[in-house]
């Protein structure tokens, strides 16, 4: 296994959109190192032809009417928007053209 | 003043009965929530509290009292995970700070329905990032017993609300420990029902393949009457399960016959020997009160810590990746294109731990470290659940203590996360597994509240409640 650098740190925030200050990166890295060297552990338990969990109560394919409901507004549903115009939400520019 | 202690079911059928009113009873609960600030158990008042007592005053001086249900008048308090019409609801994290939820949580419309009073919201680690509420970006909570103690967490703020009479109970969210071992350090009852029990519509997600909603209050049966009013399939919450028919309150208090196994891997080493010794205590009695009672091993147990830590950042990192900047929430005032609202609004407002965990749990999803992280650890997950199913063969009940310690010291683990992380030892593998548990106070050590924690199969609420309400007899 890998070990934990700054700049895997920072390829990680990256892909999760956290823009980590240097700072941060650092002191992450020392601690990211320790927890997956926690979680290391179980890779020498023998998991042969154990198949993997990720649902324990054995619900399959829950249905529900497919129905159109307007229990809310839009302003009622806009109302937490830090900024929104004309009834949309408002994001600053997404391509440069300089 | 009226003590709120007092058991729910007498309180509320006070004020059905016009002996007490809900306006003195939501009162007490302001006054107590007041007189305790310095607790920091609270984050905001439901300035609204009032307003609801006088409606149901109102209904029972019309002579309308069988119009109210079985929590007439009771004031509860939610962990402020729950979505709420009348308040703020920020997760404990800066993030939310602004957040005015559109639509309420199930569990708070389920309990108002049947006449409780929602008075405020409790404080939290950060999105449940946490055992100790030191997490919360507004502040820790103080321990009831100890102002210079943790409360547990992440459902501090609720435990800390209960012990304190700020309310007759309070509801909080398990996902690794955070009703047990909040509950334990506080001195209450905390249940962690089966996955699925009780609807997540409305509550802010950490974990959802082990995320569970439950009552902290002051007695078992008072918990068992919450649970009864929660549970239930709900058409917003798709991994809801059925529901027993019968009621989960007043459980039949029994140990007679019951087959008990003590949990090995829990009372082995790194445990203090003061909760050890409450923990074998409680045992004996159980035994004396005609329980038959076994050690039993569940060697897994010991990998479930370092599975939970890969599949809850996983989860967790995936969930808070809504958090945009964008639709609510924090937005960064420095942001000048869309890739900086993103990138900044989740560094300015998420704390430390949630960036720490989220990534975590990105690492662990990402291409490379796939399977020989995450899907590893689901394997494990699958030895757990089998040697869960295995112990339940043969034993009825499994029992140990909550946390391998009682309330630390405020500051003593909030510099070392994987210490921190260590303290969720005792009760994260019944949250992979999905089994229901509860924590009852076991006595004190060094004056601090020790909890046994008593385990079920899923499902098994009926018989875990009563088999707790017989405990809690022998240890009062």
């Amino acid at each position: 296994m890998s070990k934990i650098t700054p700049d895997e740190v920072r390829r990680i925030a990256a892909l999760a959109n956290i823009g980590l200050s240097d700072e941060e990166v650092t002191q992450m890295t020392g601690e990211l190192g320790r927890i997956v060297g926690f979680v290391q552990q179980l890779q020498s338990v023998d998991t042969t032809d154990v198949p993997p969990t990720d649902q324990v109560t054995g619900l399959v394919d829950v249905f529900r009417p497919d129905e159109v409901r307007s229990d809310y507004t839009r302003e009622e549903l806009m109302a937490n928007a830090p900024a929104q115009q004309d009834g949309f939400f408002k994001v600053k520019r997404v391509l440069h053209n300089d | 003043m009226i003590d709120l202690h007092r058991p729910i079911e007498e309180l509320a059928a006070g004020v059905r009965a016009g002996e007490v009113t809900a306006t003195e009873l939501v009162e007490a609960s302001l006054a107590a929530i007041e007189a305790n600030e310095s607790y920091h158990a609270i984050l905001e008042v439901n300035e609204k509290a009032l307003t609801s007592a006088h409606e149901v005053d109102a209904l029972v001086k019309n002579g309308d009292a069988d119009k109210i249900g079985r929590l007439a008048g009771i004031p509860f308090i939610a962990k402020d995970n729950f979505l709420t019409h009348s308040t703020h609801t920020t997760a404990g994290s800066n993030i939310l700070k602004p957040f005015k939820a559109p639509y309420q949580a199930t569990a708070v419309e389920k309990l108002e329905a049947e006449g409780a009073i929602m008075v405020a919201k409790s404080n939290m680690d950060a999105f449940g990032h946490g055992s100790s509420t030191e997490n919360s970006d507004f502040g820790p909570t103080k321990n009831p017993y100890d102002k210079t103690r943790v409360p547990g967490g992440s459902s501090g703020g609720s435990a800390a609300a209960v012990a304190l009479g700020l309310a007759c109970f309070a509801i909080g969210t398990d996902t690794g420990s955070s009703i047990r071992q909040p509950a334990a350090f506080c001195g209450v009852v905390g249940l962690k029902p089966t996955y699925g029990l009780v609807s997540r519509y409305g509550v802010i997600a950490m974990g959802s393949s082990v995320d569970v909603i439950g009552p902290l209050a002051n007695r078992v049966e008072d918990a068992a009457l919450v649970l009864d009013v929660l549970a239930g399939r709900d058409p917003r919450d798709a991994t809801t399960i059925e529901r027993d028919t019968a009621s989960y309150a007043h459980p039949s208090a029994s140990l007679k016959g019951k087959k008990v196994g003590l949990i090995k891997e829990y009372i082995g080493t790194g445990i203090d020997p003061k909760v050890k010794a409450a923990v074998l205590l409680a045992a004996d009695k159980m035994k004396k009160a005609g329980a038959i009672l076994e050690e039993v091993s569940l060697p897994s147990v010991d990998l479930a810590l370092a599975a939970y830590y890969i599949l809850i950042p996983a989860e967790l990192s995936s969930n808070l990746a809504r958090y945009d900047g964008i639709r609510f929430g924090h937005s960064s005032k420095q942001a000048k294109d869309l890739a900086e609202i993103y990138l900044l609004s989740r560094n300015e407002g998420f704390g430390v731990e949630a960036k720490r965990r989220i990534v975590m749990g990105t690492y662990v999803l990402s291409s490379g470290y796939y399977e020989a992280h995450y899907k590893q650890a689901q394997k494990v997950r699958t030895l757990l659940v089998r040697e869960f199913e295995a112990a339940f063969t043969k034993f009825d009940l499994l029992i140990g203590p909550n946390a391998p310690t009682t309330a630390f010291k405020l500051g003593e683990k909030s510099h070392d996360p994987l210490a921190m992380y260590l303290s969720d030892v005792d009760t994260v593998a019944v949250n992979l597994v999905g089994n229901c548990a509860i924590s009852i106070p076991a006595g004190k050590a060094d004056g601090l509240p020790v909890g046994l924690q008593m385990i079920a199969p899923q499902r098994a609420e009926r018989e875990l409640l009563g088999a707790a309400r017989a405990t809690e007899e022998l240890l009062a």
